[in-house]
């Protein structure tokens, strides 16, 4: 043999392992988030010598500090819930729907256009339900295009569904040119007299009535998902579409169908936001929520109420950040980094759940 | 006694919480053909991949030419002189041979590819192979494929070769040739280590054999002092009859009469061409062949799954004794007609089940859209999956066990169970034993042999050319996506199907 050759045992190996105990998993992710808090610490130390306690406090205080905030804080919630829950069921069926950003959109445009049309002249409930059925029929269209596709020529849905966010963008603008002669491109709050098409508040609370919407969506996700035989559909599309054909899902029209439902529900986010929220549109209405409704989704793992804890996390710390970013005369990048860092070890420790670490032992001996 | 060129000493490896292998030692001498014998799930090729630098162990050592070596890599593998021929092949299509073969090669020399076919040719001559290097891979039968992988693992000047399960794609006539080019390698000096399940190959080949069972080593004997009984005994760890009952057939109809299918593929390809066969009731009919000769696509067109260019499927319904033709028709209108057709699919986990739901939830895939109503019902899937699990043997730690967690044999009698609990009057069946232990794969016999005398029409594709003779009344050998011939299972040797299987032209009938 070659005595040159001397090859030593690497130092690190990575192995799958089994299902830890659910306690263990929960401790891995609560040691994971204890560390981000610590980083946290030396960073908000080393570049803003302020108590690090104090920065956390404030954090908390950003979304439970006052009633109002915390109303805010419910409603930031709910509509970032309600696109994650909209795309759930795409993802579930391994159509990667990243579109819900143009979806949403389309809707709020949808509903914008009733209001502004309409204006006082429909009694409210008619014109409520309009404006309903609009931005879900907007919704709709807009997430069948790519389905359609996808359905007859397997085109690409991710670059597609991603292209139809440009042309919503695009198709928002184009109208508020249209519906604002003064060329500002600021279209202003729509009905600001007659408040017709708002959505109207209960109880004195203005968000409650979006927040109650989103709750029985919710639920109706959680159950359509896991007991509906087109949700039980929907699991075995994503799983294999082969399996599917053999036992004769016509997978074509799962596909349209679970997209409707999916650009439905991103039409109802859109008339929330534009109908219960803003009472106007912008080509920002939506945010960014598209996108982050992904991370909501995968984090909660296609289950709707896990997605309520995901989207409270996500949304807990951009109120925090916020907070931080105005109490203490912070640059809100200071604040964005802080949010990164723990989404980033929350996201990651489900690594050292699924995976175990080894070590180099040194020399083994066999028996 | 010399020092070996390869040993092993109390290697183990885990995987999470399954020991794949436990405290394993043997070794191969230079000069000497080692069979490694066990049952699928056994460790063989964890084993083996330990030594070729895929896996690494968690404990024992590994010495090669009585150094201990560390192998972590592939490459590392290659420095020791180690080569593995895997079984599914690691091969470039639209390179050709020679190209394959010194792919990922460097040895800083300048790269010429003239002296890359001198030395081709030179291997093959030494040893007897017989390719043409200068052959695109796609253009490449089965056993040239392989051909090309073990003259690939010499061209890297390969002491140790490694063969995992070389022979389960090749034909009764390539297997012999393939023996006598491992034979002149051993000659030569070759330390060779061939995994396999068959036992008269092991018989045939090696000098001694391993035997590993669940992972833990039971043996080595010298092939000469002993005998099947024995090698299957240390395999499965108890005395097992390997006899199929095989009834006389009775109350034979035509259930089936496919006449003149021809299929072709997106990019053209002939699939099937004119095919012509009668299925009957009470009867097994086996489908012999080369991996990819068609039997794939004959099921899924016969299920409703492949689109049928021209000829007819039709089917003669017991009850009400009305003809369809089962052409152009998907599985849901197969199905309204009254057609019971159940199809054990070769893809398990990817077609027949779906990997990551539950036994209760795979019950489901035949029946969820029963009843009214848009919701699920679970109770009669949870009853009809505690049937099985029962009646079946499967081996799993409860309804709500995700079916890829399941082992090979009870991944199949899940699957097997659903079909046959649709109480079929055709029962269509594609390598239904492959990867299961011995035990399990009689237990599927068995129960394909209780559907044929309940009078269903089972259709069989095997591998196996034994278990397709012992266990089938008529086998159709299909090459090429054409019929090469239909023989009487009671009347024909493995030679005879072996020759069909090779046959090109188009077939006649001899039964």
């Amino acid at each position: 043999m070659n005595e040159k050759i001397k090859h030593t045992e690497p130092l690190i190996r990575i192995s799958k392992r089994d299902d830890l105990v659910w306690w263990k998993s929960w401790l891995v992710r609560v040691i994971a988030v204890v560390l981000a808090l610590v980083l946290c610490s030396v960073i908000i130390i080393l570049i803003t010598g302020y108590n690090p306690i104090q920065v956390y406090l404030a954090m908390i205080r950003g979304s439970f500090g006052t009633n109002r905030k915390l109303w805010i804080m419910l409603q930031n919630l709910a509509m970032l819930l309600c696109i994650s829950l909209a795309v759930t069921p795409a993802f579930k069926m391994r159509f990667w729907n990243i579109g819900a950003e143009g979806q949403v959109l389309v809707g709020g445009l949808a509903t914008a256009a009733v209001m502004f049309y309409a204006k006082d002249s429909l009694p409210p409930f008619i014109m409520i339900i309009t404006m309903l059925a609009a931005s879900l029929a907007a919704g709709i269209i807009w997430a069948m295009i790519p389905a359609f596709f996808k359905a007859k020529w397997n085109t690409n849905e991710t670059l597609f569904t991603l292209m139809m966010n440009y042309v919503a963008t695009q198709l928002v603008s184009f109208f508020i040119m249209i519906w604002v002669p003064s060329g500002s491109s600021v279209m202003g709050i729509i009905n600001q007299d007659s408040q017709a098409g708002w959505l109207p508040e209960i109880f004195g609370q203005k968000y409650l009535l979006n927040i109650l919407i989103v709750a029985a969506v919710t639920i109706a996700m959680f159950i359509y998902l896991k007991y509906s035989k087109q949700g039980y559909e929907i699991s075995v599309v994503g799983e294999s579409e082969n399996t599917a054909k053999y036992i004769g899902i016509n997978v074509k029209k799962v596909i349209l169908r679970t997209m409707g439902l999916s650009g439905a529900i991103c039409g109802l986010a859109g008339f929330l936001l534009v109908s219960g929220t803003n009472h106007t549109i912008t080509t920002t209405t939506a945010g960014g929520m598209g996108f982050t409704a992904i991370m909501v989704s995968w984090l909660g793992k296609f289950n709707a109420v896990i997605m309520v804890l995901t989207s409270f996390i996500i949304v807990f710390l951009q109120r925090g950040a916020g907070e931080i970013a105005t109490k203490f005369n912070l640059n809100q990048s200071v604040a964005d980094i802080l949010t990164g860092i723990i989404l980033f070890f929350i996201i990651g420790c489900e690594f050292f759940v699924n995976y175990k670490i080894n070590f180099r032992t040194g020399h083994k001996e066999g028996k | 006694m010399s020092t070996a060129a390869i040993e092993l000493k109390g290697i183990t490896k885990r995987f999470g919480s399954v020991v794949a292998n436990k405290n394993i030692s043997l070794s191969v001498q230079n000069g000497e053909i080692l069979s490694l014998l066990g049952e699928n799930g056994s460790g063989k090729t964890t084993l083996m991949n330990m030594i070729s630098g895929i896996y690494h162990p968690d404990e024992g050592q590994i010495f090669i030419n009585g150094q201990e070596a560390v192998i972590a890599s592939p490459h590392d593998a290659y420095d020791y002189k180690i080569g593995m021929i895997h079984q599914h092949f690691k091969l470039v299509d639209v390179f050709s041979a020679a190209e394959n073969i010194v792919l990922g090669m460097n040895d800083g020399k300048k790269f010429n590819m003239n002296d890359v076919y001198a030395r081709v040719s030179q291997i093959c001559e030494k040893y007897g192979f017989e390719i043409d290097a200068h052959k695109k891979i796609y253009q490449m039968s089965v056993s040239e494929k392989q051909t090309v992988e073990i003259i690939k693992v010499l061209y890297r000047g390969a002491d140790i070769l490694i063969l995992d399960e070389p022979t389960a794609v090749l034909t009764p006539q390539e297997t012999q040739t393939l023996f006598k080019v491992l034979r002149r390698m051993r000659d030569d000096g070759k330390a060779i280590i061939i995994i396999t399940h068959k036992l008269h190959e092991v018989l045939s080949i090696s000098d001694r054999v391993s035997v590993l069972r669940r992972g833990e080593y039971v043996g080595t004997l010298r092939t000469a002092d002993t005998n099947e009984i024995e090698l299957t005994e240390m395999m499965v760890g108890k005395k097992i009859s390997l006899n199929i009952e095989r009834s006389e057939p009775h109350d034979i109809k035509d259930r089936l009469v496919v006449s003149n299918i021809q299929c072709n593929s997106r990019e053209g390809v002939r699939l099937l061409d004119n095919v012509s066969f009668v299925a009957r009731s009470g009867e097994i009919l086996g489908i012999a062949g080369i991996a990819g000769s068609g039997q794939r696509e004959l099921l899924e067109a016969i299920a409703g799954l492949q689109h049928i260019d021209s000829g007819s499927i039709i089917y003669n319904n017991p009850k009400t004794g009305v003809q369809d033709n089962l052409r152009d028709k998907t599985p849901i209108q197969i199905r309204d007609l009254g057609v019971r057709l159940s199809f054990v699919p070769e893809d398990r986990l990817g077609m027949g089940l779906v990997g990551n739901m539950d036994i209760v939830d795979n019950m489901m895939l035949r029946s969820y859209r029963h009843g009214k109503g848009i919701f699920l019902k679970r109770a009669e899937p949870k009853a009809l999956a505690d049937k099985i699990i029962s009646d079946l043997q499967v081996v799993t730690p409860g309804t709500s066990t995700p079916v890829r967690r399941l082992s090979g044999g009870n991944v199949q009698k899940v699957l097997v169970g659903r079909e046959i609990a649709a109480a079929p009057t055709v029962l269509m069946a594609a390598y239904p034993v492959r990867g299961l232990d011995i035990n399990s794969s009689y237990t599927i016999y068995n129960l394909l042999n209780e559907q044929k005398e309940h009078g269903v029409a089972v259709i069989f594709v095997g591998e196996d050319l034994d278990v397709l003779i012992e266990l089938c009344d008529r086998i159709m050998v299909i090459g090429g996506g054409r019929v090469t011939g239909i023989v009487d299972a009671r009347n024909t040797t493995k030679e005879e199907i072996g020759l069909l299987m090779t046959k090109t032209d188009g077939g006649q009938t001899n039964e």
